[in-house]
């Protein structure tokens, strides 16, 4: 053997550095930093949600009109006729002497909001810059909600992520089956929405024969109770209070009948306007109502103070936990949709890994055959080139913690077709040289010189190609750009300065007279 | 083993020029008119739509499920086909759904509730604008890529090599696009990357054969641009046709093992390899005869530039050397 050269050892090095970097990847061991199977192979559920913040914006009203109605009562400002309409917040100030006090309050504690006054009549409306904060909230909230939930599910590293302005992505792996992940999207659409709301006592006798224009009229609502699909109240749609007061949620179980139920908390200003209330209502009834739909409305007995409520249904345990999840993670201020969904069940994905597999192998072994058949020895050395390039790019993706997808894997199999082609040229200009009459090293060293500019162009541009594909695609697509991209930038190590190195080191044993089992060439006997 | 033989007599391959053009002429014009009458088959991810998989214990009863379906005023228009195999359909339709909680696999189940004992496998639903974003950003790539090529092939070599080498691009595209569209194969994404690949591969293909005209054009003693491009190109058809052969092989198996996933994605591929083989020999290079590439002004320029490096040292040395 010849002398050990720089090339041979970077290439030493770079093999050694890809195998045991591999390692981890390749074993599935629970130690070491290792390539993630994307959603396709390992199955899972991807979606690309978007939020509806035209609620939001309703909502954000809703909210003001809450706030109106307290500011207002507190003051013993007496008033009617508050309603929510046309995007507007409008209520009558029945005593004109009140209308400065009014005034004062309002400029006080609404900020960002467009007030428009016609005598004692008030509208307020959000300025374009609370409604821009609004829905950019409405859309950051919805990410940390979903993530809070998905989390607390006890899922295994779900992802969320706001993707562009106004998607959010969400990728969980590991969904096994079907009802499992209708449950998950269930937890992720419940807005839970939590109102303490009034019944209308005075009109409640009349609400079956009520449309819902009509209630609106009085600013009531009709809602539905939830286990009974006839059975419907009559109430006013401005809140007491809402799930935003909360503090924490749990399942509880009745004493008598064990039926599973959900006790939550109150922070200290929901539980004083809470038990305000309650002491002010003393005979009537108070609905609880979550995502619009009423799920108790007990008569109020007496003042509740500590801010301990309970939401009983005919819940299941499944259903009192995710309940209970969703209302400890915080309401959604607006509903979310799906644009995208992409699920792929774990027989799908154990599928793809298996079909694409079995064509990486048939691919390299038929690459393999045909670079000894064709070239001999320096088929060989390309092949080594080509393994030490597969474990380098399985390390690289390893340790950036590089997502696998079905393309990816696609792109692993291209890159073993075209990695092999650096070798092609380099051994077609040797042989060339050598057919001329040059010695073996001259026409290793002239070979290496008179491929690279070649190989150096070809390589970058379609690197370029891969480059923007990465930037531009989606999803699975990256994964494709992504294996493409390291897959030629590994090539150029080990297929240009590896082999090179390879050469040099084994040139004492190169044989100029056995030119066809270390080229592949027929030997031109009696010729120089 | 040796197919090109060292002393392979050099092809006439300017010589056939205008026949090979006739050919690719008319390959362009019936893809054109392929995508133009039958047009792209654009799958759920450019055009919005649904995919359930549905796997059966045993045969897939199609009809049954044809009819299911039919009853199902929303389904209208679903089409449903066997899928890889024959215990496993694929049911694609227009209609997509916003609700997160409820969707088209919830209903499909109970839809298709009777029909036998079935798994759905998977399921993909994409959104009108999600699927319109999606296709523009596909537009982007492809110009974007294109752009960049262009820029480094001029900054490379020359302005008429980049110019040749993207219109043997664009033809290698237009008949992978025309193949697509005879073959009415879903266009997915996959498909999208699968003809950026080949505009990447087409490019790889043509830039070592421009590089070795390049060479040829220092080389040879010959100014006839005709002649220094049939040695070229006769020099590197090994090179080309083994590499081409190599990817064909893995993109070959790619098609028969890679499972129905990856169908659309090695078929794309399977074309491009070949047409891109065929271009880079037969194509790019006569673009680069009719576009007057003078290989006089090529060699004055070279020497300009190799004048000016010259020049350049020298000032260096002198400076260096303190005589300046």
């Amino acid at each position: 053997m010849g002398t050990l050269n720089y090339r041979v050892v970077i290439f030493a090095f770079a093999f050694i550095f890809g195998v045991v970097f591999s390692i981890p990847s390749l074993t599935q061991s629970d130690s070491g930093k290792k390539i993630t199977l994307g959603l396709d192979l390992q199955g899972g559920l991807h979606m690309l949600l978007s939020v509806k913040t035209e609620v939001a914006l309703e909502s954000k009203l809703k909210s003001i009109g809450t706030s109106v109605k307290y500011v207002l009562e507190n003051d013993d400002i007496v008033f009617d006729d508050l309603k929510i309409d046309n995007d507007l917040v409008s209520f009558e100030v029945l005593d004109e002497d009140d209308i400065p006090k009014v005034d004062k309050l309002l400029a006080k504690d609404f900020k960002d909001i467009i007030l428009t006054k016609k005598g004692s009549h008030y509208a307020l409306s959000l300025s374009q810059k609370m409604a821009k904060e609004t829905e950019k909230h409405a859309i950051d909230q919805a990410v940390d909600t979903i993530r809070t939930r998905l989390n607390m599910f006890g899922l295994a590293e779900p992802t969320v992520a706001k993707q562009g302005e106004d998607k959010i992505l969400v990728e969980i792996p590991g969904v096994k089956t079907a009802q499992e992940e209708q449950r998950i999207r269930a937890l992720i659409a419940k807005a839970a929405h939590l109102q303490m709301m009034a019944v209308d006592e005075d009109r409640a006798n009349r609400v079956y024969s009520m449309t819902q224009a009509e209630a609106k009229s009085f600013g009531d609502i009709i809602l539905p109770d939830v286990s009974e699909k006839d059975k419907k109240y009559l109430l006013s749609s401005i809140p007491i209070l809402d799930g935003s007061m909360l503090t924490d949620a749990k399942v509880g179980y009745e004493r008598k009948t064990n039926r599973p139920l959900v006790n939550f908390t109150l922070d200290s200003q929901g539980s004083k306007i809470f038990g305000d209330f309650t002491g002010k209502s003393v005979g009537k009834r108070m609905a609880v109502v979550l995502d619009d739909e009423v799920y108790t409305a007990p008569n109020i007995v007496q003042r509740i103070g500590g801010g301990r409520v309970q939401i009983t249904g005919n819940f299941t345990p499944q259903e009192a936990n995710d309940v209970a999840i969703a209302l400890r993670s915080g309401s959604l201020l607006a509903p979310v949709q799906v644009e995208e969904k992409r699920s792929v069940g774990p027989s799908l994905g154990a599928d793809n890994i298996k079909a694409s597999s079995i064509a990486l192998v048939v691919g390299f072994v038929l690459v393999i055959i045909f670079m000894v058949l064709y070239y001999g020895m320096a088929g060989v050395i390309a092949n080594v080139a080509l393994v030490a390039n597969l474990f380098l790019l399985l390390a690289i993706m390893s340790l950036a913690g590089a997502t696998l997808t079905l393309p990816g894997m696609a792109g692993i199999v291209l890159t073993v077709g075209m990695a092999v082609d650096a070798n092609v040229i380099i051994n077609e200009r040797i042989r060339e040289l050598l057919h001329e009459g040059s010695s073996i090293t001259k026409a290793i060293e002239q070979g290496y010189n008179n491929a690279f500019t070649a190989i150096w162009d070809a390589n970058v541009t379609t690197l370029i190609a891969s480059v923007v594909l990465f930037a531009y695609g989606t999803g699975p697509i990256k994964g494709f750009a992504l294996t493409m991209s390291i897959g030629i930038l590994a090539s150029m190590l080990t297929a240009i300065l590896g082999t090179h190195g390879i050469y040099q080191w084994l040139l004492p044993k190169i044989d100029k007279n056995r030119l066809n089992y270390w080229f592949g060439i027929k030997q031109n006997k009696g010729a120089k | 083993m040796e197919v090109f033989k060292h002393n392979q007599p050099i092809i006439g391959f300017m010589s056939n020029a205008k026949k090979v053009g006739t050919f690719s002429i008319l390959m362009i014009i019936a893809s054109i008119v392929l995508i133009a009458t039958k047009g792209l088959n654009y799958g759920i991810d450019f055009a919005g739509g649904t995919i359930v998989q549905v796997k059966y214990e045993g045969k897939a009863p199609i009809h049954k499920v044809r009819e299911a379906l039919s009853k199902v005023k929303s389904y209208e228009g679903a089409t449903v086909t066997f899928f890889g195999s024959d215990s496993e359909i694929a049911i694609r339709t227009k209609s997509t759904t916003k609700s997160v909680d409820s969707d088209v696999s919830d209903k499909m189940r109970k839809i298709l509730d009777g029909t036998g004992k079935f798994k759905v496998r998977g399921v993909d639903m994409v959104g009108p604008a999600v699927g319109d974003e999606l296709r523009t950003q596909g537009l982007m790539a492809m110009v974007l890529s294109i752009i960049g090529i262009l820029i480094y092939i001029s900054f490379r070599f020359e302005w008429r090599f980049a110019l040749a080498s993207v219109m043997a691009l664009i033809h290698d595209v237009t008949i992978a696009t025309g193949a697509l569209a005879l073959t009415q194969i879903d266009v997915n994404l996959p498909i999208l990357a699968a003809i950026l690949t080949i505009l990447g591969y087409s490019l790889n293909d043509t830039v070592i054969v421009f590089d070795r005209i390049r060479d040829g054009i220092r080389t040879i003693k010959s100014t006839n641009l005709g002649d220094v491009i049939d040695e070229s190109v006769t020099r590197t058809l090994s090179r080309t046709t083994l590499t081409s052969l190599t990817t064909f092989f893995v993109v070959l198996t790619l098609y028969l093992f890679g499972g129905e996933a990856l169908k659309g994605f090695s078929f794309t591929l399977l074309v491009g390899v070949v047409v891109g083989t065929y271009s880079s020999i037969f194509v790019a290079s006569p673009i680069l005869m009719w576009l007057n590439f003078s290989i006089e002004e090529f060699r004055a320029n070279e020497a300009k530039k190799a004048k000016r490096e010259k020049e350049k040292e020298k000032m260096r040395a002198m400076y260096e050397h303190g005589t300046m």
